[in-house]
């Protein structure tokens, strides 16, 4: 057993933890894994290559109820976990944060500052692939753009799995579901297909931490998740560094535009 | 059928605050001035109402242009409801530009409630912008999906 697997038994053994959400080695993938009992904690991997990010149970109540859990994080779950504590949605004192370095030694980061100071220090290379598609897309005319995304959201089935795969799309009741008005018609439609990943991102505006899970989760490998780039980027340009958290959710009375008569 | 950009007359829809330029559009009228007959207002208490689906479903209904227009800022009847307004017009403008779809097609404004003449003027323009630019086929196309389909099968 290497020291990972060492400490999920011990904190499984002694009743520290009820849970521990990692990663075990699937077909071929990575994939999540939720270990509850000592005996499977044999299972458990560290790796950066799984395409879920974690975080995303942490906001499941029927899975986690009032337990103590631990989660093994990489940059991707701990990005989250800083958001989702900004918005209220993480119960610190039960909830364990472990990462593992390259030497397999555990580490607990108990404080947020912690955190923070962890993804700083290991923030990863931006993805050239979707740099170069947002560079190419911001050349084209608008016609094109239109014809570009119209194609494209013209192929989504609306299975809502880059809205189940994002740690921060955790509202009990979404707007897709709203039917007295019917936003979002529930079947497959390019209007609403588009108006669906308005919502998402106007949604997800400030908040979105770049973790890639939406796209990784699109069964039809949509170039969505270079939406919620794109206005990551923009939203630093136009509103300013340092708007962490919702940045709809606040203002500043010198907010600059030039599109108002 | 294409209507042809002269004889075009543009459906706009603009979307206004009670406070400020709804009483401004009542002002254009009991001051008699005369302005485009183009535009169906929708008031709302607040800028911070107006939610961006609406704007959506406005072209998705078949306007060509949209109008979005509140109190001036630091005239909020509620404080803060347009510098919220503000924020999100910026965000949700730079993503329908990135998607394609024509921003210039909605104009935003202040107009307070002394801005008779002002409220008739931007009406006046938009509608000669968006007759300029001719009806957003493109966005009606979409919002028609089943229809447009329906056709090329025939
Ligand atoms: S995951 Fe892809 S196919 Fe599914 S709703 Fe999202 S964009 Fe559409
Ligand atoms: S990249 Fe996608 S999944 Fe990750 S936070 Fe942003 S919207 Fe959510």
């Amino acid at each position: 057993m290497n020291k990972l697997q060492e400490r999920a038994t011990d904190l499984l053994k002694g009743g520290t933890v009820k849970l521990i959400i990692g990663f075990e080695q699937g077909n071929n993938k990575i994939r999540p894994f939720f270990c509850e009992k000592p005996e499977d904690a044999e299972k458990l991997i560290y790796s950066d290559d799984c395409s879920t990010n974690n975080a995303v149970y942490l906001t499941k109540k029927e899975l986690i109820g009032d337990n103590k859990i631990a989660i093994i994080a990489t940059y991707k779950e701990i990005a989250s976990i800083i958001q989702l504590n900004k918005e209220n949605q993480i119960k610190k004192e039960n909830l364990m944060v472990l990462t593992v370095d390259k030497d397999g030694d555990v580490t607990e980061l108990t404080s947020f500052e912690e955190m923070e100071k962890f993804c700083e220090e290991n923030t990863p290379a931006p993805d050239p692939v979707v740099a170069a598609l947002i560079e190419k897309i911001d050349k084209m005319n608008r016609e094109e753009r239109w014809a570009y995304w119209k194609s494209e959201l013209d192929k989504c089935i609306r299975c809502y799995a880059c809205r189940a795969a994002c740690p921060l799309c955790y509202c009990n009741r979404c707007i897709s579901e709203v039917n007295c008005p019917q936003w979002l018609d529930p079947w497959k439609s390019t209007l609403s297909n588009i108006e669906w990943q308005i919502n998402r991102v106007m949604h997800m505006s400030g908040r979105c931490t770049g973790c890639g899970a939406c796209a990784k989760a699109c069964p039809l490998d949509l170039p969505i998740g270079i939406l919620t780039k794109k206005m990551s980027t923009d939203i630093k340009e136009m509103l300013g560094e340092g708007e962490g958290g919702n940045v709809l959710s606040t203002f500043n009375p010198n907010d600059k535009e030039n599109f108002i008569h | 059928m294409e209507e042809s950009n002269n004889n075009f007359e543009p459906r706009i829809i603009a979307f206004v605050c009670n406070w400020c330029t709804y009483a401004g559009a009542d002002l254009t009228g009991t001051s008699r001035i005369k302005y485009a007959t183009n535009v169906e207002i929708v008031r709302f208490p607040c800028t911070g109402r107006i939610d961006f689906m609406l704007l959506l479903k406005a072209f998705a209904g078949g306007a060509d242009g949209i109008i979005v227009s509140g109190c001036h800022p630091n005239d909020c009847h509620y404080t803060s409801g347009n510098f919220h307004a503000r924020r999100r017009w910026i965000v949700f403008r730079n993503i329908l530009n990135f998607l394609g779809i024509d921003v210039q097609r909605i104009r935003f404004s202040w107009v307070s409630a002394a801005e008779g003449a002002k409220w008739a003027d931007i009406v006046n323009d938009t509608v000669k912008e968006i007759r300029e630019l001719g009806p957003y086929t493109e966005y009606k196309k979409v919002a028609n999906y089943l229809d447009e389909e329906a056709d090329s099968h025939e």
